[in-house]
């Protein structure tokens, strides 16, 4: 794998992470603050992105790029737990479970459909 | 319900004021709810940093180790637990022991363990082992990755609030 692939990766995984800053930010102001939308939102389109790039059946590098380095940094596990442990930790469990269960089954859901769409492209 | 409750909720990096100040610590005079988060440059070179170097750490794990649709995720795993216990750690230790600065958190937490971490390669992991029949491996590694995640941010956590640094 050469290093301009490489140098490829650095670049744009570093533009999906602002991409993901910017979505969740503009999710957020419109949705509040009282429940994790932004990252469930970026997580679930994401979801459906990767879904759609696996379906394709790329080449190794297209799919590093696109997938791995865009799709891949553009998305978050780390935050969705984070803001799932401080709901815990504000006693507000229901919150907490429900934002665990609809990451899990939308994001699911929403990679089979990317899937299935991009196999029939 | 309480007003301390919501605001702490407020942690994506987008909570940030473009002062630095975290949008729950005091009530944010004329909290406009604004289309664009308010961000500066340096704030968005910071996320680009952190994230091109986590996304360089993740891609280069997932290509050295290949694994099979049926075979435990174990690149993923990693950096996904790895970065949850480092936004933990990064996040309480910003908020809670050192004094706000208005890049830390964008380079660290944002860019960093958010390009470290992935949701959707997790959820196409998933998606193969169900294709796949493996049911009991995709619930497992399903279960395992929430688990133990949340107890990495746990843990990383208390660390930060058990360790006493100087201000």
């Amino acid at each position: 794998m050469n290093v301009l692939v490489w140098v490829g990766v650095v670049l744009i995984g570093g533009a999906g992470s602002v991409v993901r800053f910017l979505v969740d930010g503009t999710v957020s102001s419109a949705a509040g603050r009282d429940f994790p939308f932004g990252t469930l939102a970026v997580n679930v389109s994401g979801a459906v992105i990767l879904g759609l790039l696996t379906g394709l059946a790329l080449g190794s590098t297209q799919a590093l790029l696109a997938g791995t380095a865009a799709v891949g940094s553009y998305t978050t596990f780390s935050t969705w737990m984070l803001e799932t442990q401080r709901l815990t930790e504000e006693r507000q469990h229901r919150k907490a479970i429900l934002n665990v269960a609809a990451s899990l089954v939308l994001g699911v859901a929403a990679a089979a459909l990317g899937r299935l769409i991009g196999a029939h492209l | 319900m309480p007003e301390p409750a919501a605001s702490r909720t407020a942690l994506p990096a987008a909570g940030l004021t473009a002062d630095g100040r975290t949008a729950g610590a005091l009530p944010p005079p004329g909290r406009a709810r604004v289309v664009l988060p308010r961000a500066d440059r340096r704030q968005i070179a910071a996320i680009f940093a952190g994230g091109a170097l986590g996304t360089l750490l993740r891609a280069a794990l997932a290509e050295e180790f290949p694994h099979s649709a049926t075979a435990w995720p174990w690149p993923t795993f990693g950096v996904n637990i790895v970065a949850a216990f480092l936004l933990g750690y990064f996040t309480t230790r910003l908020q809670e022991r050192l004094p706000l600065s208005s890049y830390r958190r964008p380079l660290l937490g944002t860019g960093l363990c958010g390009g470290l971490s992935t949701f959707s390669t997790m959820q196409v992991e998933i998606g193969k082992m169900l294709s796949a029949h493996a049911w009991g491996l995709a619930a497992g590694y399903a279960a395992a990755s929430i688990a133990a995640g949340y107890a990495a941010i746990h843990l990383a956590t208390a660390v930060v609030r058990r360790v006493r640094v100087r201000r």
